[in-house]
């Protein structure tokens, strides 16, 4: 029998405000510890929460973006549970009445997307790492209280592939949004999968697992292959899945429970009685509304429209600096420039060049890559001297065509005379090869074709030096 | 003036006495300090010192009157805990806004007062510091939870006080101590700084000797705070009452709160009964009101606020302030930390709450209680259509000896039968002195629809000057 997976995603993304939600405190990453604090996020007695209004307003940026129902009204309720991270012995968050409802981004379905604070970071000393058998734990409380949005999908993803694909989109949105940074090294992005399989056909859901607080979308999409294997393997043995939220090692691939339903938390939920319901205005959406940037998917279907192949046109629309990067040359007026010659220079040879970098920060403008693109277009550089052209602009920046005339990487122009004794005296140097060809191989202009090329130092135009091989054989 | 004259003076007469030069506010707060620096009645858990006298405010409105304050207000630097052993020694770094904007207007912090641990109780005899004792008879009870407050302003060693009504924590000691306690409006008075017991109840409010001082102290506590979201202030201002007349006043009797079948003392209900016929002579129609599902207020609260303390006394872990017993690993320090923190009522609130939210049940209890909490606040809004006021006796019985009800927690909850409902709608009431029963005081209840402080006091004043309560039995100098 095959199986498929049936995944849901819920995502913790840290909201960019500048102060934390309930209090004035900084928001930002890092810092001396307990240095971003004051009593109401320390959980003194006495103190109450106010919600800081850039959150609602972020948060609603995100809810468009991902094409959510938005609640005239949310109210906040309370998570109740004891851990040293979290003073007051309670998570503020959104519980029966959450910011908004349905939606979707991509071909993942939104099931809710609710605002509550972050809890702050425990350090544990000692081997073990964890709280249980450290000789000693301290609390740093600067990411305590910090906006979160959790996004909760429907169990749309049908593969590990997908959900990271998935993720993807999600980080790019919101950085696009400018509501979050999605640093997953600085936890501004986690996440969590539900994880079922059922036979391939199927429509029933399966009993799902819960693997926890994934921080690198590597190890969401190994902790989601290795965790779907073990159930496979756990059916086809004749075993059951046992509901359980579990925790995956990326180190040893290993997957271990942290605790079963029947251990599971009662959180005790109730409503916040330290704060009044958030009512979410007209003027509150269409101020949103307005604010909204091009979001990705919009973009892809856009440079789709434009002729760009579904692939480059997906890089460019997911990567926003690359996309940004790829209109700018598209907008420095050479008319002459193809698209999708552009696309595949931007996608293929710029990022092979800067990688995961930038390239707006990189030494090549975007008006000399369309540039030199369009110096290919016109024949007046070769693709392959072109390539030295960028490795030249990558390095040291500059103009193209300066470049090409400094270097003398100009290319041997069609009717240019002086081609014609280099091609014959390529023929004479290759008297087998030139056999070969008249027999009907013409494999063998290689030899002929790279005989030029050295004697140019890449000048040649390779349909040029075709041509004059094809008709000095009389072919 | 000799000290004792100095503290005789009601806090309006004392701040009019010092803006017109005749008193200095640095006499008058010594005069104070050193009365409740002398203190037998373990009213206060801690007194300014003599170098604490503040600067004498030029020409502010409570004119330096100094303030006795309930311990569970954080007050910067100065000991607030809440009653309680887990927050022995506890110096919050901030002071709560009501106690700030009150030491603005001229009403410096004189001490802070014992009281019921974390505001849970109505004898005062759930503090972890000792029980108060009534100044009219000291092996009696002052009522609670504000307890500390109230003995402290009946026996005149302080002017007046900040206490915390959460079902009846201001009204019912006023009552038992023979003086004037006023539960604001919900929302009229910031909670910040104020420790909480439960949030959706709990409601600063003034103890003081008259309605007048009363009136002066809460026009001085009201508004909005930015810290608070549910603050929504008062709108216009609270002003100083004069009515002599209840003329045109219709006041609604509830049965269910007053009928002679709900375990009123006999006493009680006759002092009640003669301020009826009083105001009758004021001017004012007495006529029978309903307010049905007042008897189960008592069963909705006993739900409500204990699963809001629940959750509110979580923080109070060992981990970041207050009293930490170690156990070797985590949930040791937790067990033992409130288990050797927190008193026997505490402990019961917090296991009823924690049940009364639990998966399975809160529908049942929390759910219900909440649905009960809105059909009495719609019983009050029917009722104030037909009348301006209803009242009440404020406490079924007058002030009890020590010990009397510690082993029965629900004739303990009794004691709140009369003041819950007005909590649980969120309504102004005030308790002022009602002449006495065997000896000690009654109270008479008085409370209007929301934001109606204003005529809740005038009628309330109109009354006390028919009644001329005279409060020197609680006075050990005897006035
Ligand atoms: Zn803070």
């Amino acid at each position: 029998m095959d199986y498929e997976p049936v995944i849901g995603l819920e995502v913790h993304a840290q909201l960019l405000t500048q102060a934390k939600i309930f209090c004035g405190c900084s928001a930002k990453f890092g810092g001396v510890p307990n240095h971003h604090t004051c009593p109401v996020c320390l959980g003194m007695p006495g103190v109450l929460p106010v919600l800081n209004k850039k959150v609602v307003e972020y948060a609603m940026k995100m809810a468009l973006a991902a094409n959510c129902r938005i609640n005239g009204e949310c109210s906040f309720a309370r998570k109740n549970y004891f851990y040293p991270d979290l003073p007051k012995g309670y998570q503020i968050s959104q519980y029966d009445e959450p910011l908004c409802r349905g939606g979707h981004l991509g071909d993942v379905r939104i099931h809710r997307v609710h605002l509550e604070e972050d809890a702050a970071k425990l350090v544990h000393a000692g081997a073990s790492g964890r709280i249980h058998g450290s000789d000693a734990s301290v609390v740093d409380f600067n990411r305590g209280g910090t906006p979160l949005a959790e996004i909760v999908t429907e169990p749309d993803v049908r593969s590990a592939a997908q959900a990271r694909e998935w993720l993807t989109l999600l980080r790019t949105t919101l950085r696009r949004l400018g509501v979050s940074d999605v640093n997953m090294e600085e936890g501004s992005l986690r996440c969590d999968a539900n994880i079922s399989i059922r036979p391939v056909g199927s429509t029933e859901l399966g009993t799902k697992t819960e693997l926890k607080n994934m921080n690198s979308f590597r190890f969401i999409e190994r902790g989601i292959n290795a965790e779907v294997a073990r159930q496979e393997a756990l059916l086809r043995d004749g075993g059951q899945v046992v509901q359980e939220t579990l925790h995956f090692d990326p180190r040893t691939e290993a997957i271990t429970s942290l605790r079963s339903k029947e251990e599971a938390h009662d959180y005790r939920y109730f409503p916040e009685p330290d704060l009044v319901p958030v009512a979410t205005s007209v003027e509150m959406l269409a101020a949103a509304r307005d604010a909204m940037p091009e979001l990705p998917a919009a973009r892809e279907e856009r440079l789709q429209a434009l002729g760009i192949s579904a692939a480059d046109a997906r890089q460019l629309a997911w990567r926003t600096e690359l996309g940004d990067y790829f209109e700018a040359a598209l907008a420095s007026g050479n008319s002459r420039v193809g698209v999708q010659s552009l696309a595949n220079w931007v996608c293929n040879e710029l990022v092979a060049r800067v990688g995961e970098d930038d390239p707006n920060a990189s030494k090549v403008r975007p008006d000399a890559l369309a540039g030199l693109v369009a110096l290919v277009a016109a024949k007046a550089v070769t693709v392959g001297n072109a390539k030295l052209v960028l490795d030249r602009l990558v390095a040291e920046g500059g103009d193209p065509a300066q470049i090409v005339e400094a270097e003398d990487l100009g290319a041997i122009a069609g009717g240019d005379d002086a081609l014609e004794p280099i091609v014959d005296a390529a023929l004479a140097a290759n008297a087998d090869a030139a056999e070969k060809i008249r027999a009907g191989n013409m494999k063998a202009i290689g030899a002929i074709i790279g005989h030029v090329m050295r004697e140019t130092k890449g000048r040649a135009d390779g349909a040029e030096v075709t041509r004059l091989v094809r008709s000095k054989l009389g072919l | 003036m000799s000290a004792t004259d100095v503290t005789l003076l009601s806090a309006a007469a004392a701040a009019r006495a010092v803006q017109r030069g005749e008193l200095s506010p640095a006499e008058l707060f010594q005069a104070y300090r050193a009365a409740a620096a002398a203190d037998e009645l373990n009213a206060y858990l801690w007194v300014a010192d003599e170098a604490q006298a503040p600067e004498a405010p030029a020409g502010a409105p409570l004119g330096g009157v100094p303030l006795a304050v309930k311990d569970l207000f954080c007050t910067a630097g100065v000991p607030s805990q809440a009653g309680s052993r887990i927050l022995e020694g506890y110096r919050p770094p901030y002071t709560a806004s009501v106690v700030a904007r009150l030491a603005a207007a001229g009403a410096p912090l004189l001490g802070k007062t014992n009281q019921d641990e974390f505001a849970m109780g109505s004898s005062n005899e759930n503090s972890a510091f000792g029980p108060v004792l009534n100044p009219w008879d000291r092996t009696r009870v002052p009522g609670g939870s504000s307890g500390g407050s109230a003995a402290a302003v009946a026996a005149g060693s302080a002017p007046w006080a900040l206490g915390t009504d959460t079902g009846g924590s201001i009204r019912q000691p006023a009552a038992l101590c023979g003086i004037v306690g006023l539960k604001p409006t919900y929302g009229t008075v910031s909670r910040y700084g104020m420790i909480a017991f439960a949030s959706s109840l709990d409601q600063a409010g003034p103890l003081t000797r008259d309605v007048t001082d009363a009136a002066l102290l809460l026009a001085h506590m009201v508004g909005q705070d930015e810290r608070d979201s549910t603050s929504i202030g008062f709108p216009g201002e609270i002003a100083l009452p004069r009515s002599d007349s209840l003329a045109g006043i219709r006041l609604g009797v509830p049965e269910e709160l007053s009928g002679a079948g709900v375990g009123i003392e006999p006493g009680v209900l006759d002092a009640f009964g003669a301020t009826l016929k009083l105001a009758e002579s004021l001017g004012a129609t007495v006529e029978t009101c309903r307010l049905p599902h007042a008897p189960h207020a008592l069963s909705a609260y006993y739900v409500l606020a204990p699963a809001e303390a629940s959750s509110n006394l979580a923080r109070y872990d060992g981990v970041r302030y207050g009293a930490r017993v170690e156990d070797g690993g985590l949930v040791g320090m937790y067990t033992q930390t409130r288990s050797a923190g927190f008193g026997p009522e505490v402990k019961r609130r917090i296991m009823l709450g924690t049940y009364s939210l639990s998966s399975g049940y809160y529908d049942a209890y929390y759910g219900r209680a909440q649905r009960v909490r809105t059909k009495i606040a719609e019983d009050f809004a029917s009722a104030f259509e037909r009348f301006d006021f209803v009242v009440t006796p404020t406490s079924p019985s007058v002030a009890f000896e020590l010990g009397a009800k510690t082993a029965d927690p629900l004739s303990m909850y009794l004691n709140d039968y009369c003041t819950v409902p007005m909590s649980l709608a969120g309504i102004p009431a005030i308790s002022i002195p009602n002449g006495l029963s065997a000896g000690l005081p009654t109270g008479f209840q008085l409370c209007g629809p929301a934001f109606s402080e204003n005529r809740v006091l005038e009628a309330a004043f109109a009354l006390e000057q028919a009644i001329g309560f005279d409060a020197a039995g609680a006075r050990s100098d005897g006035g």
